[in-house]
């Protein structure tokens, strides 16, 4: 028998506000546990909840970017349930009213299709803080670090459109995408800035009842994802064709051990009590205040890459990969006017500067070669001063601090010798040095004579050292070779 | 000096007839030789008091003092101070010391009053009787074995026992109306969002608030005008202008239009206290104002409707006491289970675990829409009653409770029985109204209150007709027997 696959998402997006959702203690990333959480974050008696209006705007602009109805009038809940790293016992979020209705996004899918996702709905919420189970800790303890508490998240609800692996990877991505484009997430998916929830069932191919589904929580990298979901459809088809049934539950995937297992069971699940927040009023957004967000709403990924192959001639996989990514966009914007050579400062921002960053894990925003560095390299590789083979030296020297390209070629004389009398002699100085070899090319068959050419080109950059201009000595070489056939 | 109203402290303290620190001495010194009997203080803060007042002496000397300079204080304990042990009548705060002062311990601050200590109250405001605090029962200063009302029972026997010229109090279903009348004294409970809830630890959020009580309309006025604020750490905060409410109270009640509500004279309501109520409608009748047969169809509701929204509001507000960031915590708990269900048994008394349990039950799956929901639909209910209502009369009057002050015990084993102790007074806080008491005659040698309520930011207009029917009385002059001299 044939599956198909159902897969909806849930994820958690950290709206990049400086303050909390509720309170003014700062968000800021890696601070000592429990030094960025206030009175109001560690649910103090009588301590009560304002409500951040960035968070409330980022929201909306996130609606905007999906061209989904806005919540004119949307209102908290809390759910309710105790855990030690949910400090007043309830968790403040939207439920019936949520503050993004439905929308849309599109899909890129390898082979070139898109596909529209569906967005159920996307709420405001409070996250909650963060246990430090025995080892993360102190042995034989759990602690509880409430900096994160009360962080602004959004959730965001697809429908259950996607059907394999690649396509849940091109939604997450697309919201990664999306969310960083409009500056309201910083993307730091290592520290935790999107999570994602994976809702996974099977159906027999055709079917049209939906299978049981599992829901697979708090995934933070599209890798681990990816996994989880591969794994978690193999572990529901291989049951069901064992003649077992899927059991609706929550699971968890340990993206280290490559290890999935059950959290809990639908009969475990909480009853959250739902109930609108007294504590709250209901979030009024006006047309006008929409309006504004619209007409500043930074350009969205789709709309930057078509512009990218329009105003700079990339080609669309290259405007693709560069454009999806707002801080990559902005670094090849850069890099690109700096030098005036749209097409190497992509292929470097792609290949050179993209590898390197993975190796040593930075992000783009982190790069210890500036974008305007980038540029000026881009300008003497564009100028022949340089060959790529000295950029990629240059680049080096760069990575590393020395100073901007212009700096790095006068220090370590790497200048490109492009001046034709001076090559002409180091050209004929070569040849005359080499008989044996010139009498070997003469009496090779012509066919097979370009072959022999390297030999002298070896012999040239050497004595140059590696800095005679290669397109230039190989016209010259085969010049006077040819005057001696 | 312990009979003199606030009105007249500020003018003996202004004119130096007497100084701060010996009118703080004076209080204190009934605090230590009375409070034991009535034990309506948890804490006394005699050594701050007394620095307090030597400053506020200090700005008296200068000139330049704020209008409540050097005026003692008392602070119900569910109000935060800064430094000071907040118990909420609980075992659960018991050793609760909050960093921070609630907005009205801060306004009281801010006007120079002098704190003398923190008053004795129903465990978290939950009780009409203030026999449910963890630190005993308060006695009636009028009759030593009746209950002095609850929540605030502390605040109003020690007004009334003259421990202090006037306390702070909440009101959630009547908690400051009822014990007002219990006592013999004057309280007002303002409308929702007149006075910040910062600080003021949580019973039902959407039904808490804030209010003075003292001997006199006119004390209570003066105490209002430094109380209520627009507080933007409260969301539900009102943004309105505070009027000055002493400067409207001489106004007279000619052509006042009085509605009297025949579901405040039903059944249960004793008879001694319908006469004193019908007497003091009639000395306003005499006044010049008009008295208007009208009715609330919806009161009877009110309780029940009541007793779902409080306690569901209470069972989320209250999850946050789980022994892992403050509060009690029990020993040696085995597990993180242990740890909640110990602390929570052990750290609340019977009555808040009932509210809980009922608040809990009522919010589950399944019984959302039967309790919580259909409870909010009688609150609009009784909300159109009361607007109706004030389409043709000005103030609406009855009695504040149905009987006077009831023996210790007698209803104790009888939720429903206390629970109907507050039917007059429950159907201001669904509404969100202002409601206040006000002496107007003794049963069985114990007081008895009348009820005044306005329209919504009308308590000038109540506190104007209360201090007008005091001019003409002199009930609230009355004091139980030993507490003048």
């Amino acid at each position: 028998m044939s599956w198909e696959t159902v897969i909806g998402l849930e994820v958690h997006v950290q709206l990049a506000t400086k303050t909390k959702i509720f309170s003014g203690a700062s968000t800021a990333f890696g601070a000592e546990p429990n030094t960025q959480a206030c009175a109001i974050d560690l649910a103090m008696p009588g301590t009560l909840p304002v409500l951040n209006k960035q968070a409330v705007h980022y929201a909306v602009m996130f609606g905007l970017a999906i061209d989904a109805e806005i919540g004119k009038e949307s209102a908290f809940e809390r759910k309710n349930y105790f855990y030690p790293d949910l400090p007043k016992g309830y968790q403040t979020t939207q439920l019936e009213k949520p503050i993004v209705g439905r929308g849309n996004v599109e899909i890129q899918l390898a082979d070139g299709r898109t596909k529209n996702v569906r967005i159920h709905h996307a709420h405001l919420e409070e996250d909650a803080g963060k246990s430090l189970h025995d080892g993360d800790f102190r042995h034989g303890v759990s602690g509880i670090d409430l900096n994160r508490a009360g962080t602004a998240l959004i959730e965001i609800v697809s429908e259950p459109d996607m059907s394999n692996a690649e396509e849940a990877i091109a939604f997450a991505k697309k919201l990664h995408s999306i969310v960083t484009s409009i500056g309201i997430c910083d993307g730091e998916m290592s520290q935790g800035s999107m999570r994602f929830d994976v809702n996974v069932s099977v159906r027999p191919t055709g079917a049209t009842e939906l299978g049981t589904r599992t829901e697979t929580k708090n995934l933070n990298s599209f890798k681990f994802m990816e996994e989880a979901i591969v794994k978690e459809v193999e572990r529901q088809v291989d049951l069901i064709e064992d003649g077992g049934t899927v059991v609706q539950e929550t699971r968890l995937y340990n993206g280290d051990t490559k290890v999935a297992r059950s959290m809990r069971s639908k009969e475990e699940a909480n009853d959250y009590r739902y109930f609108p927040c007294p504590d709250l009023l209901p979030v009024i957004v006006t047309d006008e205040t929409i309006e504004e967000l619209r007409r500043n709403l930074p350009e969205l990924p789709d709309a930057r890459q078509a512009r990218f192959v329009q105003q700079y001639g990339l080609l669309d996989y290259d405007a693709g990969v560069i454009g999806s990514d707002a801080g990559t966009s902005a670094y090849f914007e850069t890099a690109a006017e700096k030098s005036g050579n749209a097409k190497l400062a992509a292929n470097w921002t792609m290949g050179e500067l993209a590898a390197r960053l993975n190796n040593e894990d930075l992000s783009i925003a982190n790069s210890p070669v500036s974008a305007e560095q980038l540029g000026g390299l881009m300008t003497r590789i564009a100028d022949n001063s340089i060959s790529g083979k000295m950029a990629k030296e240059v680049f080096e020297g760069i990575w590393a601090g020395e100073g901007s390209a212009d700096e790095i070629i006068e220090a370590r004389g790497l200048k490109q010798v492009s001046d034709s009398g001076a090559l002409e002699q180091m050209v004929a100085d070569v040849l005359a040095a080499n008989q044996a070899m010139v009498d070997d090319y003469i009496n090779t068959d012509e066919s097979k004579r370009k072959k022999k050419l390297g030999g002298f080109m070896g012999q040239i950059m050497k004595v140059s050292k590696g800095q005679a201009n290669p397109q230039q000595v190989n016209q010259i070489l085969a010049n006077k070779l040819n005057e001696l056939l | 000096m312990h009979n003199l109203t606030i009105a007249e402290l500020i003018k003996g303290l202004q004119s130096k007839e007497f100084s701060s620190v010996e009118l703080t001495q004076h209080f204190l010194d009934r605090i230590a030789t009375m409070n034991p009997g009535y034990n309506a203080l948890i804490t006394v803060t005699a050594d701050q008091a007394l620095r307090d007042a030597a400053e506020a002496d200090r700005r008296l000397a200068a000139g330049n003092a704020p209008a409540l300079c050097g005026v003692p204080m008392l602070h119900k304990d569910i109000f935060c101070t800064s430094g000071v042990r907040t118990s909420c009548g609980s075992k659960m705060l018991d050793n609760f010391i909050p960093p921070y002062n609630a907005t009205v311990v801060e306004n009281f601050e801010q006007a120079g009053a002098v704190v003398l200590g923190k008053t004795n109250m129903d465990e978290f405001a939950m009780g009409s009787s203030n026999e449910t605090s963890f630190y005993g029962p308060v006695q009636n200063p009028w009759d030593t074995d009746c209950v002095p009302g609850g929540s605030s029972g502390g605040s109003a026997a020690a007004v009334a026992a003259r421990l202090a010229p006037g306390a702070t109090a909440t009101d959630t279903g009547g908690s400051i109306r009822q014990p007002a009348a219990l006592c013999g004294i004057t309280g007002l409970k303002p409308t929702y969002g007149r006075v910040s809830r910062w600080g003021m630890i949580a019973f039902a959020s959407s039904l808490d608030q804030g209010g003075p009580m003292a001997r006199t309309a006119e004390d209570c006025a003066i105490m209002l005008s430094c109380m209520a604020s627009f507080d933007e750490k409260d969301s539900t905060s009102i943004d309105q202008e505070v009027p000055d409410y002493s400067a409207t109270l001489s106004k007279d009640v000619q052509g006042l239009r009085v509605g009297v509500p025949a579901e405040y004279f039903s059944e249960g309501l004793n008879p001694g206290t319908e006469k004193a109520v019908r007497a003091a409608l009639a000395e306003l009748e005499a006044q010049g104002a008009e008295i208007i047969d009208i009715s609330l169809p919806n009161t009877g509701l009110s309780v029940p409707a009541y007793y779902v929204i409080a306690p569901a509001e209470a069972s989320a507000n209250l999850s946050r006491f789980d022994g892992v960031k403050y509060g009690y915590r029990c020993e040696d708990p085995k597990d993180l289970q242990d740890l909640y269900t110990r602390t929570r048994a052990e750290g609340f008394g019977e009555e808040v675990q009932r509210r809980i349990l009922i608040g809990t039950y009522c919010l589950s799956a399944g019984y959302y829409d039967a309790y919580y929901g259909k409870a909010q639909q009688v609150r609009k209910l009784i909300q159109q009653d009361f607007e109706r209502a004030f389409a043709t009369v000005d103030v609406i009057m009855g009695p504040t409770c149905p009987t006077p002050a009831f023996k210790f015990g007698s209803k104790g084993d009888d939720p429903v029985a206390m629970y109907l102790e507050d039917i007059y007074t429950i159907a201001t806080n669904l509404a969100g109204l202002p409601g206040m008491s006000v002496p107007c005659g003794m049963v069985d040698n114990k007081p008895v209150g009348l009820q005044i309520i306005g329209n919504y930011f009308d308590e000038a207009r109540i506190l104007n007709i209360a201090h007008q029917y005091q001019q003409a009385t002199d009930w609230h002059n009355q004091a139980p027997e030993g507490v003048t001299s």
